[in-house]
């Protein structure tokens, strides 16, 4: 089986894959990275957004084979010594997430979005979410948690 | 999925060699039509030839009047590009509705194009703009280039490389997405260039096409109400579980005059 290298979450990895594994499966089963969620079969649900390379990808649709070389980010790899990000703080804050599914890829589109666009506000967040789907919150509290951590995290870099 | 092998050149005649001498591979670009298709055992390529990891296929460049871009370049780039939203604000903005951030940060141009999925974004602004295909063997025109459901005029093996878009004196894509998948149910780009006006519809047929009974209406008076009254037969149109072939008849009037009205 051909071998495969990268960085997730700021640790070197390698492992041995199929051509046709998946990112998603790669990080699940080879490397038990299993916040990591996959929802739906027709790439459509993003419950298993990731990072490649600083930006927001669907890990189930990437072979592991594509990310040789890159950097990738999971959900696992965002709290930093034991505290949460402040993304993650905030959907605890606001009640982002009721059964949890989607959070971790809704988690990940949202601190992309933020990293992408300054100014942040209702509309572009849900326009921001088309690829991610929730079937419990209603998405209601999913923009309000997005939006208090972009306002939070504007004013920690001022 | 099946299995395959993958393969993953550092140069385009690398990659064209080792089409030839892989049975039924295929070449993937961002993968964000063609692993869904996988996933479903749609296709069952012998070999994927990944043309990720070849250099100077993503560049995007102004030159001679036109906007120029690679073949790999990725939806989001051609969105945010600073020289698109400049030169052909509508190009970035109908980029920036293609799927979701995710499916826009890996997809590209080329694989787009080269896919010619009767609901995509991308063929509308490739024919509404009259822009030129270039390839590893030869420059199709944009008007020879879509010929069918998921059809094109490249041959086994022909790999695209850039997209010659001419600057046009205004333009504008609207599109009615489907609201579940993104694609569009219809979407009309309109152009006002220097050879004319040009009307591509995509989402409503089989393949993206000329509207010519609006065009010459624009060319007399490039006016929303040029075309308001224009009536699309909908003999040819699709018919499916999203809509009939009328009610897409009607929305090609309704999303011609509404890009014409934006068109800047
Ligand atoms: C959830 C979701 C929503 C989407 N919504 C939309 C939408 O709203 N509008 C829209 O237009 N599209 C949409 N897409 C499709 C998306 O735009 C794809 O990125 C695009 O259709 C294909 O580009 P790709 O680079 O991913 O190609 P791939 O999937 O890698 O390849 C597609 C085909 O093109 C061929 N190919 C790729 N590059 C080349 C090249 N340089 N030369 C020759 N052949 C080549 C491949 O062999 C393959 O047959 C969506 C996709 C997803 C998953
Ligand atoms: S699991 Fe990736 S989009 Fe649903
Ligand atoms: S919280 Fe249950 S799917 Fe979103």
């Amino acid at each position: 089986m051909p071998g495969v290298s990268m960085t997730v979450n700021g640790k070197a990895v390698t492992g041995e894959v199929e051509a046709r594994t998946l990112l998603v499966h790669f990080l699940r089963e080879n490397l038990r990275l299993t916040g990591t969620h996959v929802g739906c079969d027709t790439s459509q649900c993003g419950a298993c957004v990731v990072h490649l390379n600083g930006k927001a990808v669907k890990s189930c649709t990437l072979l592991a084979l594509q990310a040789e070389g890159s950097q990738v980010t999971t959900i696992k790899g965002l709290a930093k010594n034991g505290h949460l990000h402040p993304v993650q703080a905030a959907f605890k804050e606001h009640h982002g997430l009721q059964c949890g599914f989607c959070t971790p890829g809704m988690i990940m589109t949202a601190v992309d979005m933020i990293r992408r666009i300054p100014d942040l506000d209702e509309t572009i967040i849900r326009q921001q979410l088309e690829g991610n789907l929730c079937r419990c919150t209603g998405y209601q509290n999913i923009v309000k948690a997005i939006h208090a951590a972009s306002l939070e995290m504007k004013g920690a870099r001022a | 999925m099946y299995q395959f092998n993958y393969l993953r050149p550092k140069s385009l005649d690398e990659a064209r060699k080792l089409f030839e001498s892989n049975g039924d591979a295929k070449f993937i670009a961002g993968g964000q039509t063609l692993i869904p298709t996988l996933k479903q055992r749609l296709a069952q390529p012998t070999a994927l030839i990944d043309l990720g990891a070849i250099g100077g296929l993503a560049g995007i460049k102004v030159a001679g009047g036109a906007v120029v871009i690679g073949a790999g370049a990725k939806h989001n780039d051609v969105a945010t590009s600073a020289d698109v939203l400049k030169a052909i604000p509508a190009l970035a903005h109908l980029a920036s509705h293609i799927g979701d951030p995710a499916v826009r940060h890996l997809g590209t141009l080329g694989g787009s194009i080269a896919n010619n999925d009767p609901a995509a974004d991308y063929p509308a602004a490739v024919l509404g703009l009259g822009a030129e295909i270039k390839t590893t063997s030869r420059t199709i025109k944009a008007d020879d280039f879509f010929t069918g459901m998921f059809e094109t005029a490249l041959e086994d093996g022909e790999i695209i490389t850039e997209i010659t878009f001419p600057v046009p004196e205004k333009a504008a894509y609207m599109k009615f997405p489907n609201p579940a998948s993104r694609y569009a149910m219809v979407g009309v780009f309109v152009a006002k260039t220097k050879g004319g006006v040009r009307v591509a519809v995509t989402g409503a047929a089989s393949s993206v096409f000329r509207e010519r009974t609006m065009e010459a209406a624009l060319a007399k008076s490039f006016t929303p109400d040029a075309v308001a009254n224009i009536k699309v037969a909908a003999g040819n149109l699709n018919s499916d579980l999203h809509g009939t072939a009328e009610y897409r008849a009607h929305l090609v009037t309704v999303m011609a005059k509404r890009a014409v009205a934006a068109a800047h």
